[in-house]
């Protein structure tokens, strides 16, 4: 692939999937409209995993807590503003990243796995044990935010179409952000740490304080993933917070291909499709209940023969090494 | 050979007693030695003398169990690497320590790049500093890599990944330079650029080398320093260190290297 072309895909992907709801309304729809959900909680993990070098086991949590934010401040049968319910739940999550990272990231390795699954956890039991937002039953979203401009409503999102425009929209906007970011000297400060931490540290970068900073960004992109997805289904349960959900997105980046951003994109398409077509009764059967099964050897293949993911088979037509070497 | 007298005035750097102990085993003991700019200190001493935690300790890398390192005034012992790293002390590593994806001219802008109140600019384009691209470029030409910028990092031969690391330890634009064995694993030609480069840096830079390099030892030294055991055995001018009975007897093996 050329360089223009490169540069081009994503506008076009964009154009294209802009258009989608005029030829398919119903269940397609929905489906991509969560694969793009997922494109954007996979991406914010891909933050730290695939650019910080950081292997999260609990980015469920900040999901599953934007989910129930919303879940909380919607009153009743009325709809909430979109327009501060948004922000109230990615600063939530930010702030609980922000916390929470202050003390995982004293920790590396395995070790880092398992203190952020452990937080992920803690909150998976606080949701599931307390009353605060239903216990284990969970509890509904009857109405849909709303985007009102005065008494003008901007967008129905009632509507899947609307919905799913407003979904595709803010993935894009997810992943200009982190392009932009990811290319600036912040970015390269962050794959510098994932690369040598500690030639980094014999640098003079305060690695912790980058970290720290990639960690909180990660999370508050993940809020913006689970209060759509929350907004999607309408209900949330403690099952979104759980460490099967951490795991499912962790694959997807995998599946993907880590460290490419796009490869995450990739990845949840990828994810949620073998998901479906695995489970799908008409074509497997009685094999179907045991999906998973059939995912997890198609996971452990991708990762002999497909380390690089997904996106390594688009990276083998590249002349150049990716992404160290994007410019210069 | 060098000969003149050692820089007076104040030290840049100063180590007042100095140890490191790890369990039982004392790596570093009660070492004072001084840092002078215009001046190369070499250290010396057989494996385990405890040179590179010597350097460790000055580095931040590990922390002191007792002593001070007084730096610009102040006692710089207990603060972290990047700490250090941003009052001007840079150092090298012994094994190679740098990033083996990036190109050779990113290993050296990152270094650069630590040293600006700007890498925090979080939207704007990490190769548009133009600041920050020369001090790199600068950084490659004195090392000697202005034509293997392009490179990737880990297809340099050795000798040049030696050079590449001491690169990116001027692009931070150190006043002290720490280099731990610089020449290791490098061959004569090779060598021979890195005595001329570390040479040529030693008007502007206090410099601690550790070398085992004889020939490269003596043709930069102004002050030598021999340790034993985390010891310090003899420390001042290399003619004073050459003819001491003790060093010679315990380390630079007598005759040959009397009167070479």
């Amino acid at each position: 692939m050329n360089s223009r072309l490169t540069r081009f895909l994503p506008y076009l992907v964009v154009g294209l999937l802009a258009l989608f709801p005029l030829v398919e309304s119903t269940f397609y729809l929905q489906l991509l409209t969560k694969v793009l959900i997922m494109a954007i909680f996979a991406m914010s993990l891909d933050l730290l995993v695939g650019y910080t070098g950081l292997v999260s086991f609990g980015h469920a949590a900040y999901f599953g807590l934007a989910g129930y934010a919303l879940a909380l401040m919607t009153p009743g049968y009325e709809a909430v503003s979109l327009w501060w319910s948004l922000p109230a739940a990615i600063a939530i999550c930010a702030l609980f990243a922000l916390i929470t990272g202050m003390l995982v990231l004293r920790t590396r390795g395995i070790y880092f796995i398992m203190v952020t699954m452990a937080f992920a956890q803690m909150l998976y039991f606080v949701f599931h044990d307390t009353k605060l937002g239903g216990g284990s039953d969970g509890a509904y979203i009857y109405a849909k935010p709303s985007m009102k401009l005065g008494d003008v409503e901007l967008v129905n999102l009632e509507k899947p179409a609307q919905f799913y425009w407003l979904v595709l929209f803010l993935m894009a906007a997810t992943y200009a952000l982190l392009q932009r970011i990811l290319g600036s000297s912040f970015g390269r400060a962050l794959l510098g740490i994932k690369v040598n931490e500690h030639r980094m540290r014999a640098l003079g970068f305060p690695v912790f304080r980058y970290q720290l900073a990639s960690f909180t960004l990660a999370g508050s992109l993940a809020g913006i993933s689970g209060y759509l997805a929350a907004m999607q289904y309408g209900f949330v349960n403690p099952e979104i917070l759980s460490w099967h959900q951490s795991g499912a997105v962790l694959m997807m980046v995998i599946l993907g291909g880590m460290g490419t951003l796009y490869g995450a994109v990739i990845g949840s398409f990828a994810f949620i499709m073998l998901q479906e077509v695995l489970s799908n009764q008409a074509w497997f059967g009685a094999w179907a209940k045991h999906w998973q099964l059939a995912m997890g050897i198609l996971i452990m293949l991708v990762a002999l023969y497909l380390p690089q993911g997904l996106a390594g088979l688009f990276a083998r037509f590249r002349s150049k090494p990716m992404p160290e070497s994007a410019d210069e | 050979m060098n000969e003149r007298p050692a820089v007076s005035g104040e030290p840049i750097l100063r180590t007042k007693s100095l140890s490191k102990r790890f369990g039982g085993l004392v790596a570093v003991s009660d070492i004072s030695l001084d840092l002078h700019v215009g001046e190369v200190h070499v250290v010396i001493g057989p494996n385990g003398a405890g040179k590179t935690t010597l350097t460790n300790l000055l580095s931040g890398d590990l922390l002191p169990t007792s002593g001070q390192v007084m730096f610009g005034g102040r006692d710089i012992a207990g603060c972290s690497s990047d700490q250090i790293s941003r009052l001007g002390i840079g150092r090298s590593y012994q094994k190679t320590n740098i990033f083996l994806p990036f190109t050779v001219f990113e290993n050296a802008r990152l270094a650069a790049q630590s040293r600006t109140p700007h890498a925090l600019k979080v939207f704007s384009r990490a190769a548009d500093f133009a600041e920050i691209n020369q001090r790199a470029e600068a950084a490659l030409e004195a090392a000697g890599l202005t034509q293997r910028a392009g490179r990737v990092a880990a297809t340099l031969s050795h000798g040049e990944q030696r050079q590449l690391e001491i690169a990116m330890c001027l692009a931070t634009q150190p006043r002290v330079l720490l280099l731990d064995e610089p020449l290791a694993g490098m061959g004569p030609h090779e060598s021979q650029r890195m005595v001329e480069l570390i040479k040529s840096l030693t008007a502007d830079h206090a410099i601690m080398l550790i070398e085992h390099d004889m020939d490269a030892v003596f043709a930069l030294a102004h002050r030598l320093t021999v340790m034993v055991n985390g010891e310090v055995l003899e420390s001042g001018t290399p003619a004073a260190v050459r003819s001491s009975p003790a060093v010679q007897l315990a380390y630079l093996g007598g005759e040959e290297l009397l009167h070479d």
